[in-house]
């Protein structure tokens, strides 16, 4: 008799349903090792099979540590690779590209009841991601530091920046930026001289990967800017939300840094 | 190198085509790159992995160019998933091709393993059945790789803790086939073959006397760990943290005897060493290389 293409194609499923099989202890220390599985002459494949479980966790915990050394470092190893085996089980990586893991961690650790104790952890590994972020981008020339200076001053406002693949902002409510800086540096970390909320800058001009403090009203301002607001607006912005903010200043500062790859003076934008 | 490189094909190459047959080489470990460059004769090729040079730029393609330059390298996939029974993805073939084209590889290899289900990635080389419906998917995610990057691959033997209740095919059956289904050729890793062999209670010389050793196109050799199974007895995980085994450098001259000479790689990927550690170790097989060379020569003379 032939057989019905329905069973034909459920029977080729089953034969490759091995990888349904296999990973869901995975990720679950309490479940059974898989039962399409064993040891060779009836040997037990328990231990055996926490070989992989232990490849999987302990390598991507690895992973987080790789991309958070600072956050690892101010809660210390063991604290930090608890929480990262945790965050791991609940969201493991859903790309091959291990450089892209972790974009949930600070959100992660945000709500994490062991760490309410330390609320800028999560900023800090949000700069330690854009870090990363920055240290893989397309390479790009930066704007030279006279890029404006063709424009004529009328028509700066109606200015529209192009960003650099790398460039990121990261705001905080905490002194964030000083304290990744001081978890980062080699040796002893420095005493926190500041309860200040910071704001930070990510970018990459060249090779290097660089991470400043912003001036007031700075992160408004470079945020509406990288949107591709124009230049007036975004000053505007910047005033409206720090009334220290220091137009000059931060414009040069942005050129410093490497923020943009492109400027250009639109004629619609003409008033 | 002096010179112009040597254009081989119609528009002319971005790096120098440099010859990797008879060399032993190194895992590339950004750790050791100023040590590298520092050294006027390091190793004779570098492998890397792919995966970490998919980033759109930044230090890690300035480093490989930099190393590119000067030395062949090896593309070396880890988590292709060919092994596995869902389709492969597309955007990572995609990004695989690029670094083909971009760094123009002497060798491109992956593992007869897996490590994505569904949309999870588990970043570990999970093994599987070898029957017939394997042996088909497998193969049509060989030729498909093999497609997409326009040249042929280095299938690696992989290092297994576990036996599927429903296999039906030895592993060497398994290669054996895929290679003559695909046109692949196979990275035979000998640690692998010793871990293998002692996990699973068979002898590593029967099966290296199963294995098609005329397709091997580059062997790896690393070190391994050891641990227990839940009877007590000795379990080896393939770990690539340490010098390579005496008992694996022995199976290894008695590849090189029978095959001849192959590019061979030291991996160490974890409690990585200073680079005279590595590099020593890759002239020790490069020693069995050039040994195995001078004999043959020798007798090809004495006809």
């Amino acid at each position: 008799m032939v057989e019905p293409v329905i069973s034909m194609a459920k029977k080729a499923r089953s034969r490759l349903a091995y990888a349904a099989a296999f990973t869901p202890p995975l990720l679950d220390p309490e479940a059974r090792e898989p039962e399409l599985i064993a040891g060779p002459n009836g040997k037990a494949a328990k231990k055996r099979y926490n070989v992989y479980r232990n490849n999987v966790t302990v390598s991507l915990v690895n992973a987080l540590a790789d991309t958070f050394p600072a956050t690892q470092r101010i809660v210390g190893e063991e604290f930090f690779r608890a929480m990262a085996r945790i965050h791991v089980r609940q969201s493991p990586p859903v790309s091959p590209l291990l450089f892209e893991y972790g974009r949930g961690f600070a959100d992660f650790i945000e709500g994490f009841e062991h760490a309410r104790t330390l609320p800028y952890l999560a900023d800090v590994a949000r700069i330690e991601r854009a870090w990363l972020d920055a240290y893989h981008a397309a390479d790009a020339a930066p704007l030279k530091p006279d890029a404006l200076a063709s424009i004529p001053p009328e028509r700066l406002g109606q200015a529209a920046f192009t960003a650099h693949p790398a460039a990121r902002i990261v705001r905080s409510r905490f002194p964030a930026v000083t304290i990744f800086a001081l978890n980062r540096q080699e040796g002893a970390v420095g005493r926190l001289e500041t309860a200040e909320p910071e704001d930070g800058l990510v970018t990459r001009p060249r090779l290097d990967v660089f991470v400043r403090r912003l001036p007031p009203g700075g992160a408004v301002f470079l945020e509406r800017l990288i949107a591709g607001k124009p230049l007036g607006e975004a000053v505007a912005a910047a005033l409206e939300d720090n009334a220290r903010f220091d137009p000059a200043a931060n414009i040069a500062g942005m050129l410093e840094a490497g923020v943009f790859t492109a400027v250009a003076v639109s004629e619609g934008g003409r008033r | 190198m002096a010179g112009m490189p040597i254009v081989n094909r119609v528009e002319a190459a971005r790096f120098p085509a440099f010859p990797v047959g008879g060399a032993a080489g190194a895992s590339l470990k950004p750790e050791h790159l100023a040590a590298i460059h520092a050294d006027p004769a390091p190793v004779g090729f570098f492998e890397i992995h792919a995966e970490n040079y998919m980033g759109a730029g930044g230090p890690p393609h300035a480093a490989l160019a930099a190393i590119r330059e000067r030395w062949p390298v090896s593309l070396h996939g880890v988590c292709m998933s060919i092994g596995g029974p869902q389709p492969l993805d597309k955007g990572h073939l995609k990004r695989f091709k690029s670094l083909v084209d971009c760094y123009e590889p002497a060798l491109v290899s992956e593992h007869l393993a897996w490590s994505t289900h569904e949309t999870t990635y588990f970043n570990d080389l999970l093994p599987l059945p070898y029957t017939q419906a394997t042996l088909d998917r497998v193969a049509e995610h060989i030729e498909e790789m093999q497609e997409a990057i326009g040249r042929p691959i280095l299938l690696e033997n992989p290092s297994t803790y576990v036996i599927f209740k429903e296999s039906t095919l030895a592993e060497t059956e398994f290669l054996r086939a895929l290679v003559r289904r695909t046109g692949c050729g196979l990275l035979l890793d000998v640690n692998n073959v010793f871990v293998s062999a002692t996990n699973h209670g068979y002898s590593a010389l029967e099966y290296l006397a199963d294995f098609p050793l005329e397709h091997v196109g580059e062997i790896h050799l690393a070190g391994h760990a050891e641990q227990e199974d839940d009877e007590g007895a000795l379990l080896l995980i393939d770990s690539h943290d340490g010098p390579v085994a005496d008992a694996v450098w022995k199976l290894y001259g008695i590849v090189i005897g029978r095959r001849g000479v192959v590019p061979t790689l030291i991996e160490w990927d974890s409690d990585i060493p200073e680079w005279p550690v590595l590099k020593a170790e890759a002239a020790a097989a490069q020693v069995i290389l050039d040994r195995h060379a001078v004999s043959q020569m020798r007798s090809m003379a004495h006809g």
